[in-house]
């Protein structure tokens, strides 16, 4: 057992520097968590990972990586209403996916308890959008809890599993990227594992569980009733105080107020430690139901109120209803710009804004520094990658102006140059319905679709068994690498690590598909040949173009004692400065230097001599031990 | 000491993780608040990566505003230059590592990779302090953090995180199959 894990089961009351995903491994494994779930998404991996680190012995909880987000939270669900507590938890937009079952929750009675664990991303760090997911606890009536930091995600989340049980009913915890990866010592409680007894306890009489027509209103009525009782918790919850740095009193003859939640409290406080002004902050981090009391309180004691929140305005909404309601006397303030809407609040935009509510208090800051004008550094795919060999060899057979439909994964870095592949990108799964809709009655351009292995298990069949039903005229290509290699290599119904292997060509073939071809992507130039193929067949054509995740296996080979290194070097003698590697194929590995030599950096190449074939003048070749083909 | 924020900047798969991991157990071992962050996301597929620990009694959020890092710590040379604008704007520290991870823009002449002076020029006009390493002789590319973390250990930037408490930080930590290597060249460098 390694040193981590050893620290996770401590038995003992102890102080640790730990990251908030960490944390709530130690909140759930204190809380008696008896099944967690989850589909891999950032910012929340780093959750699962923890729980797998502890070796099945020691693990007092059942987990598993479901094969998509909606599943996840039904296997939560399922276990709940049998009596075990539960937890879930996946990205932001994971919700959407699973929102068709998330919305009947809370008509639920779930008597073992459920915590669902949402990692919104502002700032879009890893995600396709901004999605505020604090307008979900409105439309599912599910409260939701938004930890600012490490500590309060850990004591939140048992304290979401207490409400849990107690109200039975679901209940949010609403992460965010830098609160999920932040680190600081937190103090945990002592851990008592305890013996369990995995007691079948599901009984039709503690529902009813079956909304439908008639009975859809008492289970509704339940429903918001258990939300009038979340708001007294909400009301008395010691997650909404007030900090008031430099005490309370008057500024310009008026005492000053800011509301805001999560993460922005803390942008707020390191700004207010700059000033001197006694400015009272009342932070809301148990936000649904909203504690309306606490804040008639506080409009009451203040003459003016900046709503200060982060992306959407879903504090402001509630705060301004609430002002109506108790015919509120104090201005109410609240971020002017649409662009105060967009990205991350971080401290030094809090500034900014303070600044255009009150700029005699926080004055316009000057720009310090001149931003340097350097290249920007997009991801790209690692050395080695075989999408890489897939897109250099898919492309030459594209006809001018194919169209190119991308989706989510690794391989939506086919997008930058200078492969430019995949120019629509909208969710999960969505590119064989996007693709489909391409191509009615489009008898002017090709439509190419692609999808990665894991994104076919979680959302990609229905587009794929639609698209052969009605016979769509498109080209799918299935870029398998045998794992989720995006979010860290988590394992899929395809890569075997979990049972036997569920195969993508099989399903396919079953389905009816006529043209199926298989290849190996550092098969170019057969690669391109069975592209140009597909793209010759009228109807629906797949391509599987795989090849394992190389930085997955890189690193597997690192750790064996064998490991020998070995790199391509660039023979001078015979290189003509065509730039085809360097700029077409565009292995990172590859530099090109001031008077245009090209060299291989060995800090960067693995040896997988996928480039070999793409020089055409054979200049590429191995160094040392010869080649390592993956 | 008074607040500190250090700033680390590199390209996905250098390392930065165990570099940053390794100089906030530290602090935490010479007894300072620490709270850090570091940026995930695509990180491990070639593009910026960046960790941020900051020293103080009262901090509250992870993120180090723009233009208050006392020290930037560079895994690569472009990257350094980059997060330049996090300095403070007088007499901030760098500590970079010397070599180049071309980006995309840079391989197709759609940009210039930075030369040093210009490292240099950008620090002279904020009165800083500029130190870079290199070492040709590491076994392992991926030890380039070591010799970084030799390094910041003698300079003494960061009061009461010395050589020893790296040493003993690193000996915890490492995970068993590259301990020795590691700890064998941070001795080396680092005179420990």
């Amino acid at each position: 057992m390694n040193r981590f894990v050893e620290k996770l089961l401590n038995p003992e009351p102890h102080q640790e520097l730990i990251m908030g995903n960490y944390a709530l491994v130690r909140a759930m494994l204190e809380s008696g968590v008896k099944v967690a779930t989850t589909y891999p998404g950032s910012p929340t991996p780093e959750i699962a990972a923890a729980i797998r680190a502890i070796p099945d012995e020691k693990r007092s909880l059942y987990f598993e990586y479901s094969v998509n987000e909606k599943v996840a939270l039904e296997i939560a669900l399922g276990a709940s209403v049998n009596g075990h507590l539960s937890t879930v938890f996946f990205k932001s937009v994971g919700l959407n996916v699973a929102a068709d079952s998330a919305v009947q929750l809370a008509l639920m009675n779930v008597k073992g308890g459920m915590v669902i664990i949402l990692g919104d991303d502002p700032g879009a760090h890893s995600s396709q959008n901004e999605q505020d997911n604090r307008h979900f606890a409105r439309t599912s009536y599910i409260p939701m809890l938004e930890p600012a930091t490490p500590t309060e995600a850990y004591k939140m989340y048992k304290e979401a599993t207490k409400l849990s049980k107690k109200h039975q009913m679901p209940i949010f915890l609403r992460m965010t990227t830098h609160v999920c990866h932040a680190n600081e010592v937190i103090e945990f409680d002592s851990l008592k594992i305890k013996d369990y007894n995995w007691k079948s306890d599901f009984d039709p009489e503690d529902g009813p569980y079956l909304p439908i027509t008639k009975s859809v209103f008492p289970l509704k009525r339940n429903a918001l009733k258990k939300l009038e009782f979340m708001q007294k918790e909400s009301e008395n919850s010691a997650f909404n105080k007030i900090h008031s740095p430099h005490g309370s009193g008057e500024v310009m003859g008026m005492k000053l107020g800011i509301i805001s939640s999560s993460m922005p409290v803390l942008s707020i406080l390191e700004n207010l430690k700059n000033v001197e002004y006694p400015i009272d902050l009342l932070q809301i981090n148990f936000s649904f139901p909203f504690p309306k009391r606490k804040v008639e309180r506080f409009l009451d004691n203040h003459d003016e109120v900046l709503i200060l929140e982060e992306l959407d305005r879903v504090l402001e909404q509630e705060l301004k209803n609430i002002a109506w309601d108790c015919n509120a006397q104090c201005k109410l303030l609240s971020r002017q710009y649409n662009n105060d809407l967009v990205g991350e609040l971080t401290p030094g935009r809090t500034w900014k804004i303070l600044s255009d509510t009150w700029p005699d208090l926080f004055p316009p800051k000057q720009k310090i520094h001149e931003e340097p004008d350097i290249s920007p550094r997009i991801a790209q795919m690692c050395p080695g990658c075989g999408h890489r060999s897939a897109f250099h060899a898919i492309k030459k057979a594209l006809p001018e102006g194919t169209i190119t439909v991308g989706d989510i994964g690794c391989h939506s870095l086919g997008f930058f140059k200078p492969y430019n592949m995949g120019e629509i990108l909208l969710s999960m799964g969505h590119s064989n319905g996007t693709g489909s809709g391409l191509s009615i009655r489009n008898n002017q351009q090709k439509v190419v679709t692609f999808i990665g292995d894991s994104t076919f298990f979680h959302a990609g069949i229905p587009g794929i068994i639609n698209a052969q039903y009605h016979d769509h005229n498109i080209t799918l290509v299935v870029m398998e690498n045998g794992t989720t290699a995006m979010t860290g290599h988590q394992p899929h119904p395809g890569s075997g690590e979990i049972s036997a292997k569920i195969s993508i060509k099989k399903i396919l073939e079953s389905i009816g598909i006529e043209f199926i071809r298989d290849i190996d992507t550092y098969n170019q130039k057969k690669l391109t040949k069975y592209m140009q193929e597909a793209l010759d067949h009228e109807g629906f054509s797949v391509v599987i173009a795989r090849h394992p995740c190389m930085l997955k296996f890189t690193r597997e080979q690192r750790r064996k004692e064998s490991y020998n290194p070995s790199h391509v070097k660039i023979n001078q003698e015979k290189c003509r400065q065509i730039y085809e590697c360097v700029q077409e194929f565009a292995c990172p590995s590859f530099a090109k230097l001031e008077g245009g030599k090209v060299v291989v950096n060995e800090e960067l190449c693995i040896g997988d001599g996928s480039c070999l074939q793409t020089c055409p003048v054979n200049a590429i070749e191995f160094e040392k031990h010869g080649g390592n083909n993956g | 000491m008074d607040n500190l924020n250090i700033y680390i900047s590199g390209v996905g798969g250098q390392g930065i993780g165990l570099l940053s991991k390794v100089l906030a157990q530290a602090c935490l071992k010479a007894k300072y608040d620490i709270k850090s962050v570091d940026t995930h996301g695509l990180a491990q597929r070639g593009g910026t990566v960046v960790s941020q620990i900051r020293i103080g009694e009262d901090i509250y959020s992870p993120l180090i505003p723009k233009g208050e890092a006392d020290i930037v710590i560079g895994l690569e040379r472009l990257e350094a230059l980059r997060a330049m604008p996090m300095l403070k704007p007088e007499g901030g520290r760098v500590l970079y590592y010397e070599t180049q991870v071309q980006p995309i823009d840079v391989r197709l002449d759609d940009h210039n990779y930075p030369k040093k002076n210009e490292l240099e020029a950008y620090i002279k006009k904020i009165n800083g302090e500029l130190k870079s390493v290199r070492n040709d002789d590491i076994p392992d590319v991926r030890m380039q953090n070591i010799v970084l973390l030799a390094e910041i250990s003698k300079l003494g930037w960061i009061e009461k995180v010395n050589v020893e408490l790296i040493k003993t930080v690193l000996k915890e930590i490492l995970p068993e199959s590259i301990k020795a290597m590691n700890l064998e060249l941070f001795k080396k460098l680092a005179n420990a």
